[in-house]
């Protein structure tokens, strides 16, 4: 298998594909306010609602419905893991750091230090055709937090 | 002028195409001695867009190199040196699909054509081209029927002028094995049917639809009748007469051509009745600041300075699939196409969508993997140099029908070997193991 490849789908990736963290969707009560958004990728028909509960400024709680490739459901199971508890501003943070490096054509390395099991889709920003699958669930956080704070 | 590289290597018979000839046929083709990933492109996206043969390139160029002038317009040697190029390729294409000359207009591509023959009733609606033009006219209670596997440039349009009139839009269903259910086309197909749209063959499926006995339904109804022979026209002999449609539309750049240029064919006497969709300048015969008239077909819907180098080069392409073989091209895509079914279906894990091995079908397939995401086959699949399409090949309402919303698609052309269907099928082999999708 060419690197390239190897580099897109890190075994991480496959397993979150598979496991689906916070998936499905929940109804969150009493976590705080809820927001919800669903966005889909009309290239490829890949969507998702994803639901956020936000509580003292913090997010308590993420859960989703997905259909889609095993880029964006892997990458909306690992955010799951990854922004449950932070505060808010933090996980605001963290959404702009992924899609820098999604952005980046290869040239940003994620800092695992930061975005953790995220640094894996560092590859993706190679493919450019397959950004937009990696963003999907991270643009639905960042929308069901702006719904939560409306 | 027009150029015709007459591919000399091929045996001018109507023997069928072996691999050793179609390895002859790719030294025509710059493109697919390239490499992608490292590895040799193995393009299997022709039904998406397909390569095109040095004559084609050099139609184009030759034509920028040597006689770029406007054309219909002007008196120096350049301008009628061009027109004539221009008017040689369209007679070029008119002949490829057997229609007269003054029946073939050019188009951006299939779906301006379609566009335009749904403004174009919208404007005989309004009342727009007279007594004339009223056979073109809908509102309410008047019908459009259009089948359930449309791509969306077929189905669209009909949906907005639909709406624009008040006319209702209906749809022939489609059977689990993919053909259309025929014994409810006749019950969709009523008197108040002014318009049976349909494609020829299907993009996702491959099926190719029994034209004439929904040309009847629609003939027995007074309806018009439009088809959308993009995936036709470029891989099987068609004949415009024989089929005894209204209109059909097809892309240049499907059928070897370049991107930009396509065909509508209609009846001379339907063109020439119809009221023209876009409007300025060399359309016209007289103009004062109150109206205008305009001229016959083609002229009539070719406003604006036109596509002529692009039209040049569809020329190359038809008269390059011609000497070649239509007949020729489609008993090798139906090797193909059989290969790719039989060999799909025999990888566990994978669903083939459309027509079994054996019913009539273009040379394409497209398949399901089980447990993992077109996208996910796709990106596999390049990574190997091989070209597919992924996604619903804007046929979303055909997906939803067939529980999907993604699938992939292998298409072949006359250029396509069996020893890249070959590698192809073994490389979808290996995708559920890489993805951990197998049990």
């Amino acid at each position: 298998m060419s690197t390239g490849l190897e580099q897109l789908y890190q075994q991480i990736i496959l397993d979150h594909a598979k496991a689906r963290h916070g998936s499905p969707l929940r109804e969150h009560d009493g976590v705080g306010r809820v927001g919800e958004s669903h966005q889909l990728n009309p290239v490829c028909g890949d969507e998702i609602t994803l639901r956020a509960g936000v509580a003292d400024g913090a997010v308590t709680a993420v859960s989703w419905d997905g259909a889609g490739c095993a880029i964006s459901m892997a990458s909306a199971s690992v955010l799951t893991d990854l922004v449950q508890g932070l505060p808010r501003d933090e996980v605001i943070g963290l959404v702009d750091s992924f899609r820098e490096v999604m952005r980046s054509r290869g040239r940003i390395e994620a800092d695992e230090e930061v975005l953790g099991d995220a640094a894996a889709f560092s590859g993706v920003s190679r493919f450019p055709a397959r950004v937009k699958c990696a963003m999907l669930a991270w643009v639905a956080l960042e929308e069901s937090l702006l719904a939560a704070n409306a | 002028m027009p150029v015709v590289d007459t591919p000399v290597t091929l045996t001018p018979s109507d023997a069928v195409l072996t691999d050793a000839e179609v390895h002859r046929i790719r030294n025509d083709f710059p493109i697919l001695g390239t490499e992608v990933n490292g590895k040799p492109l193995i393009y299997l996206d022709s039904g998406a867009t397909s390569q095109n043969p040095v004559s084609v390139l050099e139609a184009e160029q030759e034509f920028y190199e040597q006689r770029n002038a406007a054309v219909h317009r002007g008196s120096h040697s350049l301008a009628v040196d061009a027109t004539d190029a221009y008017e040689d390729a369209r007679a070029a294409v008119a002949r490829f699909v057997g229609a007269r000359t003054d029946e073939l207009v050019w188009t951006s591509n299939a779906t301006e054509g379609i566009n335009l023959v749904a403004y174009a009733m919208s404007n005989a609606s309004l009342g727009r081209g007279g007594e004339a033009a009223r056979r073109f006219a809908l509102g309410p209670g008047d019908r459009v029927v259009v089948t359930e596997m449309e791509h969306h440039a077929n189905l669209i349009p009909w949906q907005e002028l639909a709406a624009r009139t008040g006319a209702e839009l209906r749809f022939i269903p489609v059977a689990d094995d993919g053909t259309l259910r025929l014994e409810e086309a006749a019950a969709v197909i009523t008197p108040a049917t002014k318009l049976v749209a349909f494609s020829h063959a299907s993009n996702v499926l491959g099926t190719i639809n029994p034209v004439a006995r929904l040309v009847r339904l629609a003939q027995d109804v007074g309806a018009l009748t439009l088809l959308d022979a993009c995936q036709s026209v470029p891989h099987l002999p068609v004949d415009v007469k024989a089929l005894d449609v209204d209109f059909l539309v097809f892309s240049g750049h499907k059928m070897l051509g370049p991107t930009g240029i396509g065909a509508l064919y209609g009846r001379a006497e339907l063109l020439n009745a119809l009221p023209p969709f876009l409007t300025g300048g060399s359309m016209i015969t007289t103009v004062t600041m109150e109206r205008a008239e305009y001229l016959p077909s083609p002229n009539r819907f070719e406003a604006g300075t036109q596509r002529i180098s692009q039209a040049i080069a569809l020329g190359a392409a038809a008269n390059y699939l011609a000497e070649t073989g239509m007949e020729r091209i489609e008993a090798w895509e139906e090797t193909l196409g059989a290969r790719l079914v039989r060999g799909l279906g025999a990888i566990e894990g994978i669903r083939v969508l459309g027509p079994d091995a054996g019913r009539p079908r273009i040379g394409l397939a497209s398949f399901d993997v089980d447990g993992v995401h077109a996208h996910d086959v796709g990106q596999f699949l390049d990574d190997k140099g091989i070209a597919v399409r992924v996604g619903h090949h804007c046929a979303q309402p055909l997906h939803r029908r067939l529980g999907l919303t993604a699938t992939t698609r292998a298409s072949t052309y006359l250029y396509t070997t069996t020893d890249e269907v070959d590698a192809f099928l073994d490389a979808v082999a290996l995708v559920r193991p890489f993805f951990g999708a197998h049990r």
